[in-house]
């Protein structure tokens, strides 16, 4: 099976080509290549990724624990000196699970979007960006070494702005689009420099390498040339995961990606992109464990996002804002569960709410289709009684998020929230902030979901008569993945249900090898079975005894219940009594008016960062730099050629009997030169 | 007079040079100075010849042999450039064809 690893991430690349080329064909005709045939060719290429991504779990699972990695090598890519970079596919237990929710909510989405794009005119070149899209975060996620890593990386940003961009004709979502390209690649410059030091790093071993399971071995045996330069090495990709996955100060550009389609946004700004640097950190745990400073501030970093995020989103009337900062918010949560260390738990985390946010972007999808294009929540209202399938998968989906049991979401966010309060690095009060964040964010989470559900679904319906004209539930092509992920969100956290409720917690037993850190690749005997130990799980919980047992149980419970009193809340002010939140609004109305617009930070950065990048690429760049300099070159070079031409043309007569002479007195001139 | 000696030789060929260079260079028909291009070659060929006489070598010969061949070749297509050129132009005057310059 180890041989067919390629076919995943290929498939993808040839339905891009062929779709592609589909687009480019017809792209002079009145109508697009026949929908059939793009749907089928767009569908069927996640399909195949996903079919053989499930024959090889199964072909994992039949292997022995310590021996669960598949690599194939296809060539030599990059044979520069001492740098020898192969094009090879690695898959662990890691890659296996983020393959596994990259393409089974990849294809949902593709079916999704067969319903939710029909009719629009750039059909075909929707469907060869979204398998672009494929290929590009299944090389990340398979990539054996950084530079592979980084091409999946970049590939993704770029699906990501041209999808945000989808719809090219109108200036605000081309400049979404750009905005997120820009930004992410300010993160992509501090992720370079991090992997240049780790290059440094392994030339100065004696064996240079950019490859991530030689590294991790190399980690093992020499930390003494690694723990000095781990800090900021992690500190560095992390930035460039910062940009990835939407974290403070970078987080800027995925609200404004909502621009783009919805099952886009489902699918790359909220289930898989955008916790590529969650993965990242994961993958590169074995370094992050040697420096505490970066994982201290990857968990910090996380927690502020978290709750940052969680208030805007409490403010924002357009159905996919609300969501949007919900994303951000809940990858805040990754990080801080691989900040603290519960590497499995913040991994997790992202295939539990891949579920449950897809589910809710869809489902919002389905809602803007019914409602002819509308996204303002308080334009809505009563929706539950005619969209009875999309309201039903919203609310699992939103129970899910809130951290009510035995849903998905409980169990991820409470194993975040238990590392993160035992987390046994750092200063002794890290610990318990991060849960109070944590917890408040949960709180306000459930508060701002349900929020949208109850303004959206339920109450008096405020949708326009011509709306409601036209409303209606979205096709079976549309409201069957939402069943999937509806079900998924429910079914998916049985899979780490942690021991203290009497769990297996299947899912970390899954992930353990990988985690082991950088001491168990190097395999020291007795450290080996101790650090294995612990690292299983990634956290101290489980040498924890019976009375912290009691406690997590507690913090378990408080946990739902800041969720639940988030629902009643939301429930009390926007169906019980919907004046309510208007007449506290007024009160607050200098706070009301700051968090409404984000907290200015836009404003913000334009006049600190974008203007005077702007005015310095214009006077210096634009007008010295280039005009001045480089136009100065180019054109002296051109002006110094027609001066020597003009004066060498007087020789140029014509006249035959001219070249004649000066042959002459060229050939005497030699003649006496050689005569002297 | 006495013996005919490599002076005598060698200042026919510098004489018969001359007016080769003469020929080419203030002559205006493109025949004549083609003519005297040959009579260079020609004088050349001649201190070839005297040098490896009085040197004993064949090396001389040979090149002799081979400029006569090559100045054969060279009438060959000079002249078949000239009769298009005349054809084109109804002129073989040099000064006429200036073409490269205007």
């Amino acid at each position: 099976m180890e041989n067919y690893l390629w076919i995943i991430p290929f498939s993808p690349l040839v339905g891009a080509i062929i779709n592609g080329k589909l687009s480019l064909l017809w792209s002079n005709r009145e109508n697009g290549p026949s929908e059939k045939l793009v749907s089928l060719i767009g569908c069927l290429a996640p399909l195949v990724s996903f079919v053989v991504t499930v024959v090889l779990f199964f072909d994992m699972l039949g292997t022995d624990p310590s021996r669960r990695a598949f690599q194939q090598t296809l060539f030599d890519w990059i044979v520069a000196g001492p740098l020898d970079v192969k094009f090879a596919f690695w898959v662990d237990q890691l890659s296996m699970v983020m393959l596994l929710v990259v393409t089974c909510v990849g294809t949902i989405i593709h079916f999704y979007s067969i319903g939710y794009m029909r009719g629009d005119r750039g059909f075909a070149r929707y469907f060869s960006y979204l398998n672009l899209f494929m290929f590009s975060m299944l090389m990340l996620v398979m990539g054996q070494s950084l530079p592979m890593l980084f091409v999946g990386w970049e590939g993704v940003g770029l699906c990501s702005y041209l999808l945000i961009g989808f719809w090219y004709r109108d200036m605000m979502k081309a400049a979404a689009g750009k905005k997120a390209f820009i930004v992410n690649r300010i993160g992509d410059l501090a992720f370079l420099i991090g992997m240049f030091i780790l290059f440094a790093t392994t030339s100065k071993v004696g064996y240079p390498t950019l490859d991530i399971q030689v590294m991790k071995a190399m980690a093992g045996q020499h930390p003494d040339f690694f723990v000095p330069v781990a800090t900021a090495a992690c500190i560095l990709l992390f930035i460039g995961a910062c940009g990835k996955s939407a974290q403070i100060p970078l987080y800027v550009w995925l609200p404004d990606a909502m621009a783009g389609p919805t099952p886009v946004s489902a699918l790359i700004h909220a289930a898989t992109m955008v916790t590529a640097g969650v993965y990242m950190v994961a993958r590169m745990s074995f370094l992050y464990e040697m420096a505490p400073v970066a994982m201290a501030v990857v968990a910090i970093v996380g927690a502020v996002t978290a709750m940052f995020a969680a208030t805007i989103g409490i403010c924002q009337r357009d159905i996919k804002k609300v969501l949007a900062y919900s994303t951000v918010s809940q990858l805040g949560y990754m990080f801080i569960g691989v900040g603290v260390g519960a590497f499995s738990a913040g991994i997790f985390h992202l295939v539990t709410h891949a579920f449950f946010k897809a589910c809710l972007f869809l489902g919002a999808g389905s809602v803007i289709h019914a409602m002819s294009g509308e996204q303002d929540i308080f334009k809505m209202g009563a929706l539950s009684k005619v969209l009875k399938i999309t309201s039903a998968t919203f609310v699992i989906a939103s129970i899910t998020i809130a951290g009510v049991p035995p849903l998905a979401g409980f169990f991820s966010k409470d194993e975040i929230l238990w590392s993160a309060f035992n987390m046994h690095v750092g200063p002794p009060w890290l610990g318990p902030f991060l849960w109070i964040v944590g917890f408040i964010t949960a709180g306000m989470t459930a508060f701002y979901v349900f929020r949208a559900v109850f303004s959206t679904f339920y109450g008096k319906s405020r949708v326009s008569e011509e709306a409601k004209h036209h409303l209606h539930e979205s096709p079976a092509v549309m409201t069957v993945p939402l069943i999937i992920l509806a079900a998924g969100s429910i079914v998916v956290g049985w899979l780490g249900v942690p021991e203290v409720l009497k769990g297996a917690n299947v899912f970390h037993h899954f992930l353990a090898p990988v985690f082991g850190g950088a001491h168990e690749a190097a395999g020291h005997g007795d450290a080996h079975s101790m650090i294995e130990a612990i690292g299983a799980h990634g956290q101290v919980a489980a040498s924890a005894g019976d009375s912290s047992h009691g406690l997590e149980i507690v913090l378990m419970v408080l946990s739902v219940l800041i969720g639940v009193a988030g629902i009643i809340a939301a429930y009390m002010l926007y169906v019980k009594n919907p004046g309510v939140p208007g007449r506290i609004t007024a009160k607050v109305k200098v706070l009301y008016t700051l968090v409404f617009n984000k907290y200015y930070v836009d404003e913000i950065y334009e006049n600190t960062l974008v203007r005077p990048g702007y005015a310095l690429s214009d006077r210096v760049f634009f007008r010295i730099v280039d005009m001045g300099i480089i136009e100065g070159i180019v054109n002296g070079v051109g002006i110094t050629a027609r001066l020597v031409g003009a004066a060498v043309r007087l020789f140029q007569t014509g006249v035959v009997r001219t070249y004649a002479l000066f042959i002459l007195l060229g050939v005497l001139y030699i003649v006496y030169r050689l005569l002297r | 007079m006495g013996e005919v000696t490599i002076q005598h030789y060698l200042s026919l060929s510098a004489i018969l040079f001359f007016i080769g260079v003469y020929g080419v260079l203030f002559r205006r028909n493109l025949i004549i100075m083609f003519m005297s291009i040959e009579l260079m070659l020609n004088a050349v060929n001649l201190s070839f010849v005297t040098f490896a006489r009085y040197s004993a070598t064949m090396d001389g010969h040979v090149i002799a042999f081979f400029v006569m061949a090559l100045a054969a070749a060279e009438a060959g297509i000079g002249l078949a450039i000239l009769v298009m050129v005349f054809r084109n132009r109804t002129t073989v005057q040099a000064d006429d064809l200036t073409l490269m310059r205007d």
